[in-house]
């Protein structure tokens, strides 16, 4: 299963965290500056796999992909391929492209929310859901109507104390 | 849809992020998140916030979590906002809480509620949101709220629910596999959801199901390859292609689940062949997805029962992969290697120079992956190439965690295949020296057993040739500047041993070197416990060589200091040392023989030695000791017996008096004995009686899935009961102990043959014989057996060894006393005793030692004890002579006579009597008759004795 999803820019600030198994918070700091430390440090040019055991324990490995200004890395655990999960990272950057239009490391920064649901699509519970963008894309464009929708909806007042008191 | 995507941020938020990723250090980020903190915390609390708003500062809040700041305080409402009707505030509380909590956090039992009812919502984004939360969320307490939905969820017209339901039931069973163990056919059922992608999702559970437990899944495999052959055929809509190729993902999970089933079956393995082999021709190697599929189809073929052809297809693959300039494909490509290895290690050799050429990798990764397959494939003719890369790469490295794990990886390799002791002395100090500390400690026992034992045949002549060269080598070692405390306590240990043993170097210069290594790390001292026994030893066979000793001035101040430390180990040490020292050269030489480390110590548990000063004890009329087992409780019975066997004639009459009493005791044991069994009988009736009352709803409980909130508790409690009928972890420690079996006996099959052969393409010499060393020669089939041997041989002592210098305590009684005395019959007045224990006698000792040190207080003490029963003085005297609490026991022993002042009455059995009888009549007319039995004459040698055994 796949253990935790970051993205991170070239200098360490993290851009999105999720994992999977719930970690208490220094921990998943720790976790995002040791993985920091180990991608900066590797020359251009070499494979996209690290060992992750020392980082997240026995049983784990770590694939990353060098985008632009942005770190995407996946963490998981023997059951899953390194090259299949070099082309999830793939496909979450598709699906982002499609729905930036040449994304960057702002529209992540901005649009945190809508990368979640994004991300949500294509993995579930730490296995992977869907990996066709289009699909994807498609599940996230109708969340996004059916939420302005009902924005729409809820815009008409109605007493904002009337929800607060439920 | 521009950047904003839609989830419009306001300018709170933009400014926030703005100013964050304009901070130029970590100082202003944190001042920034602070303040916002404090605007948030202040903003958040305030009534009436339109939900926009609070949907804004829930996303503020999941953002600051993310920067590494608490955002605790706003947990709370982000729970609320899950309550909300709006889709988008819901949704946006739905994802502040998976960030947020965890399954046990204490706000989840406010959001069970909910989710119960979004998870029968209409909206299935609603639904989909909801089933998010449980993946998160739920807790094996909590899995019986949702159980039901989720279940009825299966079914749901939408795919996108589907597949979510299963995921979440996925996730419930990765929990808490009892709680879902009903609903596993579901999976099955599943398998042939008439949409791919559901189909794909049931994949995850599966291959978890298979991992688990492989056999009761073999009836799938059919449908399994017949998937797998409809993927690969294109027979799934042009929709599920991904980069060209049908379905990869789902072809993937397939070959995983079919390694699984195919490992060490050869009937469901050949129903498999076929299919692979077509994924083999298929798959396009120019992708990066293709050769994902590729490399799972290598994994499959090296797992399941070989077949030739497809083994081939895999060997091509790979040198693909290891000719392929993307470091990706070199790793699968090493990765794949060391799993086809095992089945046909000839593939290998075609391999070498791409093999080389990636330890030469500058990507670590590769590096790694590369030394991880030196080392599947080390065998005594290539083990010390491999072991001298390895300890190269090691010493290159900083990462602890891969310098313990490579650093034991050498030992093991060193331990199994060493050609030499010479090189395996060598390559241990290498790995000690560059990575001590992080060596497990029973290494640095192994190789001071291997030192001290040598090649473990007669060839004496080589062992002291492998110490030498040892000595040696640690002198110039120790000239290094700070070396790893293990390490240094095995230079010690040798150094004290075998230092001066070959004549080369004097003992001032030994202990010259141990004492600048006491001084040097003077701060660790187990260290400096070493150095200082090793100082004992060095000093020791100079006094029995019959060599002047003269301590160095540096020694000298060293023992000073350690006489007065604060440490009990290191002074109690340092006395010894000042003790053996004073000591004349037979003394020392029984104390400390040269040489012995490796001699077993012989214990006679039986005390054989002792039989004939009991015999002429029992003679003499004392008692025959009773063994405690016999002894506790039924005191009386064991002296009936005793008197029955020495005088039948008296036994009628003490029948008489006594025994009703004990009667009664065993009895009563007797009495309780059925009680207690009677009582666990109706125990296990409780639980099953209560059991079944709630077990009749279970049945009803997946159809009454729609009914009220109530039923939450209901479930459970039912959970808890039933939660002990989960069986499945018994199966699966079955399949993975066949699994390790069959990679045992794999293993085994890699080591048999290896030809050399000539590297085909032409390259520099030096590689070449790289490769020569590392993949040429003629292959021994065998471990060598010696050290291996040894190790398991030597075990046996390596305990005994192993605590020598924990406790110098220890080693003294370990070396002068053979055997334990035991002290209830010590009786160093009985000059018998003496002449008839065995040669190494620790009595004679003693007295040597008392002779010969013309130390008057203990030979004194012992004269003196005759007199008066001073035992403590006896106990003051003696830690000079021997630490030992034997010997203590030995002198107390001395004292006993004067106690007792009775030669052969035996003092315990009678004593312990005495003081567990009362004052009881009956008992003290047995013991009259008991003591007149035995032939002792109350009056005759210490009436005081008596008088408190008669009361």
């Amino acid at each position: 299963m796949i253990k935790a999803v970051m993205v991170m820019n070239t200098q360490g600030k993290p851009r999105l965290a999720k994992f999977f198994e719930y970690l208490p918070l220094e921990k998943q700091h720790e976790l995002i500056r040791s993985v920091f430390g180990v991608l900066c440090s590797r020359p251009e040019n070499v494979s996209n796999f690290v060992e992750a055991e020392s980082v997240f324990g026995p049983d784990s490995r770590l694939v990353y992909k060098h985008f632009a200004t942005l770190y995407f890395i996946f963490v998981f655990d023997s059951s899953e391929n390194e090259l299949a999960m070099l082309d999830l990272i793939q496909v979450l950057v598709e699906t982002l492209d499609r729905c930036f239009k040449n994304v960057c490391e702002l529209d992540i920064v901005f649009n945190y929310s809508k990368i979640h649901t994004i991300l949500d699509e294509i993995i579930f519970g730490g296995q992977v859901l869907e990996t066709r963008s289009t699909e994807i894309m498609r599940a996230v464009e109708e969340i996004s109507k059916l939420e302005a929708a009902s924005n729409a909806i809820t815009l008409v007042p109605k007493s904002a104390s009337g929800w607060l008191s439920r | 849809m521009g950047s904003q995507g839609g989830f419009n941020q306001s300018k709170e938020f933009l400014d926030l992020v703005k100013s964050i990723g304009e901070a130029r250090s970590k100082a202003e980020e944190d001042r920034i998140v602070l303040s916002e903190i404090e605007t948030l915390k202040r903003c958040i609390s305030e009534p009436d916030i339109p939900k926009r708003k609070m949907k804004e500062y829930i996303i503020r809040l999941v953002y600051i979590e993310m920067l590494g700041h608490d955002a605790s305080f706003g947990y709370i409402h982000a729970v609320k906002m899950t309550h909300d009707d709006s889709l988008i505030v819901k949704r946006t509380g739905y994802l502040a809480v998976t960030l947020f909590l965890n399954e046990d956090h204490d706000l989840i039992i406010l959001i069970v509620n909910t989710i119960q009812k979004d998870l029968k919502s209409d909206n299935y984004l609603v639904v989909c949101a909801a089933l998010n939360a449980v993946c998160r969320l739920i807790n094996e307490e909590t899995i019986p709220a949702v159980l039901p939905q989720v279940v009825e969820l299966l079914a749901h017209p939408k795919e996108a629910v589907r597949k979510k339901a299963i995921m979440a039931l996925h996730r419930f069973y990765q929990k808490s596999p009892s709680s879902v163990s009903h609903l596993i056919s579901n999976f099955r059922k599943r398998l042939c959801d008439n949409d791919p992608g559901v189909m794909g999702a049931t994949l995850c559970p599966l291959f978890d199901l298979i991992t688990q437990d492989v056999n009761s899944y073999k009836d799938l495999v059919i449908s399994f390859v017949s998937i797998l052959k409809q993927v690969a055929e294109r027979r799934l809509s042009k929709a599920h292609d991904y980069h060209q190729m049908p379905a990869p993902f789902i072809q993937i999970k397939l070959l995983k689940i079919l390694a699984l089933l195919g490992s060490g079956d050869k009937q469901a393995s050949e129903n498999m062949y076929t299919v692979v082999g077509d994924i083999f021709r298929k798959s396009d190697s120019s992708s990066n997805i293709g050769n994902a599929v590729l490399y799972e189809c290598i994994c499959c073929v090296s797992s399941i029962y070989p077949n030739p052809k497809l083994l081939d297809s895999a060997a091509d693959v790979i040198s693909r992969f290891l000719k392929s300039d993307s470091h990706n494909l070199k790793y699968m490509g090493i990765d794949a290697l060391g799993r086809l290895i095992k089945i046909s290690p000839e593939i290998a050799e075609q391999h070498q120079l791409a093999v080389i050429d990636c330890l030469e990798d500058p990507d670590d990764t590769l590096k790694r992956k590369t030394f991880e397959l030196l080392y599947k494939m080390t065998k005594s003719t290539n083990v010390e190439v491999i072991v001298y890369r390895m300890i190269d790469y090691m010493i290159s490295i900083t990462d602890n965690h891969y310098k313990t794990e490579i650093a034991s990886r050498c030992v093991e390799l060193a331990e199994q295949f060493a050609p030499s002791n010479q090189w395996f002395i060598q390559t241990m100090n290498k790995v000690f020296e560059h990575a001590g500390d992080l060596v497990n400690i029973k290494v640095a026992h192994n190789l001071m057993r291997l030192i001290a034992e040598g090649f473990g045949e007669d060839d004496d002549n080589g062992d002291s040739k492998l110490r030498s060269s040892a000595v040696e080598s640690y002198l110039r070692i120790l000239g290094e500047p700070k070396l790893p405390s293990v390490f240094l306590q095995v230079i010690c240990w040798v150094l004290g041993e075998y230092g001066t043993s070959d004549g080369m170097f004097s003992a001032s210069d030994i202990t010259g070197k141990l004492c600048d290594v006491a001084e040097a790390y003077s701060s660790n001292e187990t260290v400096k416990a070493y150095a200082v026994t090793a100082l004992m030893k060095i000093y020791a066979f100079e006094i029995a060589a019959g060599r002047k000793v003269g301590m160095l001035p540096e020694c000298q101040s060293l023992m000073e200091e350690l006489l007065a430390s604060h440490s009990t180990d290191l002074q109690q040490r340092a006395y010894e040392l000042q003790a053996v020292i004073g000591l004349d050269a037979h003394a020392v030489e029984c104390i400390m023989p040269s040489d012995a480390s490796c001699e077993d110590i012989e214990v006679d548990k039986g005390l054989s030695f002792l039989d004939g000063y009991i015999q002429e004890a029992i003679e003499k009329g004392a008692q025959p000791y009773i063994p405690e087992s016999e002894r506790s409780g039924v005191l009386n019975i064991g002296n009936f017996r005793n008197q029955d066997h020495h005088e039948p004639s008296h036994g009628l009459r003490f029948e008489a008096y006594e025994l009703p009493k004990p009667a009664v005791q065993s009895r009563i044991p007797q009495a309780l004995l059925p009680s207690t069994e009677i009582v666990p009988v109706p125990e296990p009736m409780y639980p099953r009686e209560t059991y079944q009352t709630p077990v009749t709803p279970i049945p009803s409980n997946p159809s009454n899935a729609g009914s009220a909130e109530l039923k939450l508790r209901l479930d459970g409690v039912q959970q808890k009961w039933g939660r002990p009928t989960y069986t499945p972890e018994t199966s699966t420690s079955n399949s993975t102990s066949q699994k390790s079996v069959n990679g045992a006996s794999a293993v085994n099959s890699t080591r048999e043959t290896y030809a050399s052969r000539k590297p085909q393409v032409e390259i520099s010499h030096e590689k070449q014989k790289l490769a020569a060393s590392l993949f040429g020669g003629s292959s021994k089939p065998e471990k060598r057996p010696a050290s291996g041997h040894k190790v398991s041989k030597a075990s046996s002592h390596m305990v005994e060894k192993s605590h020598v210098p924990n406790s110098s305590m220890e080693v003294a009684s370990e070396k002068t006393v053979p055997a334990q005395p035991p002290p209830d019959l010590l009786d160093l007045g009985e000059p018998t005793a003496t002449s008839t224990a065995p040669s190494l006698d620790p009595f004679k000792q003693l007295e040597a030692l008392l002779d010969t040190t013309q130390d008057a207080s203990a030979a004194n003490g012992a004269t003196a004890a005759s007199r008066s029963p001073d035992v403590m003085a006896l106990y003051a005297d003696t830690p000079v002579f021997l630490h030992n609490k034997d010997d203590a026991d030995l002198l107390s022993g001395l004292s006993n006579p004067s106690v007792t002042n009775m030669p052969g009455a035996t003092a315990r059995p009678q004593l312990t009597q005495s003081s567990s009888k009362g004052s009881n009549p009956k008992d003290s007319l047995e013991k009259d008759a008991l003591v007149r039995q035995m032939g002792v004459n109350p009056s005759r040698q210490n009436p005081n004795l008596f008088k408190d055994l008669l009361g």
